[in-house]
């Protein structure tokens, strides 16, 4: 028998996915029901899938909506799988794909608390000026600083911030919307 | 008008109006108020499994073998978590279920109360969808939703988690008014893109080496979706394969049939996948046991695919022409958008394909080395097709070698005529899958094509076959092997048989009357035709135990990450007529 002849060590095969993964934004509008982050985040960790940040909240309170943003790094073909999967949701309204379109607008808010005294409060004020960071809660020997922006904007200011005394960080994650009249 | 009534008497009023007539259930603490409603109502009978398990794969057979939605009834905890096998097997073969679970009191959840699990939580990757309801007042409308999710678009099981105090409260209940197709957000797509359908029909009619590679989504389309496959075949004269869930949508005795394709399909039907220019997915959805290596897939074809589950196209397989709709509607379509583009027959066309199809034919890839001495697999699973055959037959299977020398050996001219595990390969399918397919059709002759190993996993729905006088026959095809693993072990593991020997057998035919139905045994190929007769002639349920060839190997086989044209044939083949000298080569 020629069988003996052709072994193969595994069940499955695994053909390597050659495209090159980027980060996309995906805004999904769901019903705002118990258990639906945990559906969406299930289907991410069920399937594979790499989330790099969500955010949700409810934004449509009559209807009971919430929008869902997430940045997700995949190949182009499995963001597209991805979207389907998410659309097959049954709570799921739409799914929309900002990166994809080309369209997309994002912004993410950070509380940064810092501390320290003498050259280095003033060193960070300069700095927090010269990224908009607002001043919202400072102490003798700190201060908790908002920043609102693009996430590539902000990891710089936590960067400048490390030597001056950065204490810690809290992040919302990203944030987006379409450009333009159109709503989703 | 809304009626008030309490949760339990709720739910079984919703299950009349979505009309249910059997539910397969085992009850508990946690359901109790919902089986004191069903113990005051007609019109439903209860078939009361031996484990939940059981009641789940019951509920899938009597659901595939009618197009109706099947219908399970556990109570919380053990009672759910026992589903959960069945309901992941429905999810992944697309079988409608709604499955209804018992949970403790809504002030309780989340105290670790008796019996109490995250039913929900367990269940969400492995439903289609599921509900707590916390408010007897949505009870009603969840149900009906339940209905309509499970049953539309991609069928699945549905899950609705009812706790205790629920189905004690009064509430409203109020009849769908079909109003439930106005769902919001879940809206499947039936009517399939008619410019699409066009530039389909273009290619079909351009192809020089076309084929239907049909799958499970035309059975479930239903009975018009197998009726526009067979008249475009015919109109097309195209070849047609089918995976492991569609055969019988189109019928195995028409001369354009391949057989079954993927990893132990014909040697014809694979290598017209891999060989051919235009491929018709129709309702499959490129699973790895169809692609083999997916870089070897068929890889000089278009391809076309039609399924009304967006997330299945261009999942595994990327495809030139995508079609999200239901099998039905498109196939109608296609058929009459081929009409008003001709009225002439292809068949020159065709003629070196079929030539060629002729000449894989002529291998006979499904050949075996009979012997008189002792019962080959395939030979009993084909004396027994030959005694059935005319008869009104439905065919389920347990998972390993026996399932696929089923598929391989007996022939289905109709859907919804075989039942069995294709996604998930549960072994313990078969049995209580029978049991559900005898209640639907009390006087069908239904048979479960067994292996040893399988079978014992759901024994004890014996049990629920004889107490509801179903006369099931469980036809176990013993190897006293985990057949499949032996086979693995022997062709990829150096022929180290780690734990695949079926110790310790019980004796079949005790077994079967100690539940008090009748056994049967043959080990003579000589006797094989009189005892089958005696099998069907029984009214009771039968455990026949058909001795067969402990080694046999289940051929063709296409080892998991070859492309099609690897794919290993039988030393019987004739491989001598393979013109093609690659072929040579290969085999
Ligand atoms: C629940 C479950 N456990 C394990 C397996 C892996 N498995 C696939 S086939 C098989 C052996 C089946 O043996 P048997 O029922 O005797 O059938 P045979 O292959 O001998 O015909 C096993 C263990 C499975 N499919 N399902
Ligand atoms: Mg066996």
């Amino acid at each position: 028998m020629n069988a003996k002849f052709q072994p193969t060590g595994s069940a499955y095969f695994i053909v390597p996915d050659t495209q090159n993964p980027e980060q996309h934004i995906l805004s999904v509008i769901v019903d705002n029901e118990p258990g639906i982050l945990a559906r969406i985040a299930g289907l991410f960790s069920g399937r594979g899938y790499n989330i790099d940040s969500l955010t949700v909240s409810e934004t449509e309170h009559e209807k009971h909506l919430s929008r869902i943003t997430i940045a997700v790094t995949a190949t182009p073909k499995m963001h597209m799988q991805i979207r389907m999967q998410l659309d097959r949701l049954v709570p799921v309204h739409r799914v929309l794909d900002l990166t994809a379109e080309g369209n997309g607008l994002e912004r993410e808010l950070a509380l940064v608390k810092v501390a320290g005294k003498g050259e280095n409060r003033v060193e960070t004020l300069r700095l927090a000026e010269a990224f908009r960071a607002q001043v919202v809660d400072a102490t003798t020997d700190s201060f908790v600083f908002e920043i609102t922006g693009k996430s590539s904007k902000i990891e710089q200011f936590i960067t400048l911030m490390q030597p001056l005394g950065l204490v810690e960080v809290v992040r919302t994650g990203r944030t987006a919307i379409s450009r333009g009249p159109e709503g989703m | 008008m809304a009626e008030q009534m309490t949760g339990a008497e709720i739910v079984i009023q919703a299950l009349k109006d979505n009309g249910v007539e059997h539910i397969f259930g085992y009850p508990g603490g946690a359901v109790l108020p919902i089986y004191d409603a069903l113990f005051q109502t007609e019109g439903i009978e209860h078939i009361l499994v031996r484990h939940e398990q059981g009641a789940t794969h019951a509920a899938e057979g009597y659901a595939r073998s009618t197009g109706k939605c099947g219908l399970v009834l556990v109570t919380s905890g053990p009672g759910a978590t026992n589903a959960v096998t069945g309901l992941t097997d429905a999810l992944l073969d697309s079988v409608p279920l709604v499955c209804i679970t018992g949970q403790v009191p809504t002030s309780l959840i989340g105290s670790d109360a008796f019996q109490e699990c995250d039913t929900v939580g367990i269940t969400r990757n492995c439903t289609k969808h599921n509900y707590l309801v916390k408010d007897v007042n949505d009870l009603a409308r969840v149900l009906h939703e339940a209905f309509y999710v499970a049953t539309t678009g991609r069928p699945g099981p549905v899950v609705v988690d009812i706790p205790k105090d629920v189905q004690f409260a009064l509430g409203n209940y109020k009849k769908s008014a079909n109003g439930a197709t106005q769902h919001a957000s879940y809206r499947p797509q039936t009517e399939g893109d008619s410019a699409a359908i066009e530039a389909a029909v273009d290619l079909m009619l351009k192809a020089e080496k076309p084929v239907f590679y049909t799958g499970g989504g035309v059975v479930n389309s239903g009975p018009e979706a197998c009726e526009h496959l067979r008249e475009l075949a015919a109109l097309t004269g195209f070849p047609v394969t089918s995976t492991l869930m569609g055969l019988g949508a189109f019928p195995a005795n028409n001369n354009q049939w391949l057989g079954m394709l993927g990893m132990h399909g014909t040697y014809e039907a694979n290598l017209a996948m891999h060989d051919c220019d235009l491929m018709i997915n129709i309702g499959a959805r490129f699973d790895d046991r169809i692609t083999g290596r997916i870089d070897g897939f068929s890889p000089n074809s278009m391809k076309i695919h039609v399924d009304i589950d967006p997330s299945s196209i261009n999942k595994n397989i990327t495809v030139d022409i995508p079609i999200v709709g239901d099998c039905a509607s498109v196939l109608e379509e296609m058929v009459r958008v081929w009409r008003t583009k001709t009225n002439t027959s292809r068949e020159d066309a065709l003629k070196p394909w079929w030539k060629q199809i002729e000449d894989w034919r002529s291998v006979k890839s499904l050949s075996f080395k009979n012997s008189d001495t002792v019962i080959k697999p395939q030979y009993a699973v084909q004396r027994l097709y030959e005694a059935v055959k005319d008869r009104d037959v439905y065919i389920t299977t347990e998972v390993g070698q026996h399932q696929m020398w089923a598929a391989q050996h007996f022939h289905f001219n109709e859907p919804k005529r075989w039942m069995t595990s294709g996604g998930l390969g549960t072994m313990g399918y078969g049995l209580p899958a029978a049991v559900g397919v005898q209640v639907a059709h009390r006087d069908a002759l239904v048979i479960d094509i067994a292996g040893e190993a399988s079978v014992q996993m759901t024994m004890q729905e014996m049990s629920t076959a004889v107490q509801y006088g179903l006369p099931i026959k469980i036809f176990i095809l013993n190897n006293e092997y985990m057949g499949m693993v032996r086979q693995w072990q022997e062709l990829l593991h150096g022929g180290r048989y780690s734990q695949s020997y079926s110790e310790s057998l019980p004796d079949f035919v005790k077994l079967a009357e100690a539940y008090g139905g009748k056994g049967i045994r043959c080990s003579d190929p000589k006797e094989l035709d009189d005892a089958i007769a005696e099998m069907i002639d029984s009214d009771l349920p039968v455990i026949f135990d058909c001795v067969v060839d402990k080694v046999e190997n289940c051929f063709p086989m296409i080892p998991s990450g070859k492309a099609h044209n690897e794919i290993i044939l039988p030393d019987t083949a004739d491989i001598g007529s393979i013109i093609d000298d690659k072929g040579k080569v290969l085999v």
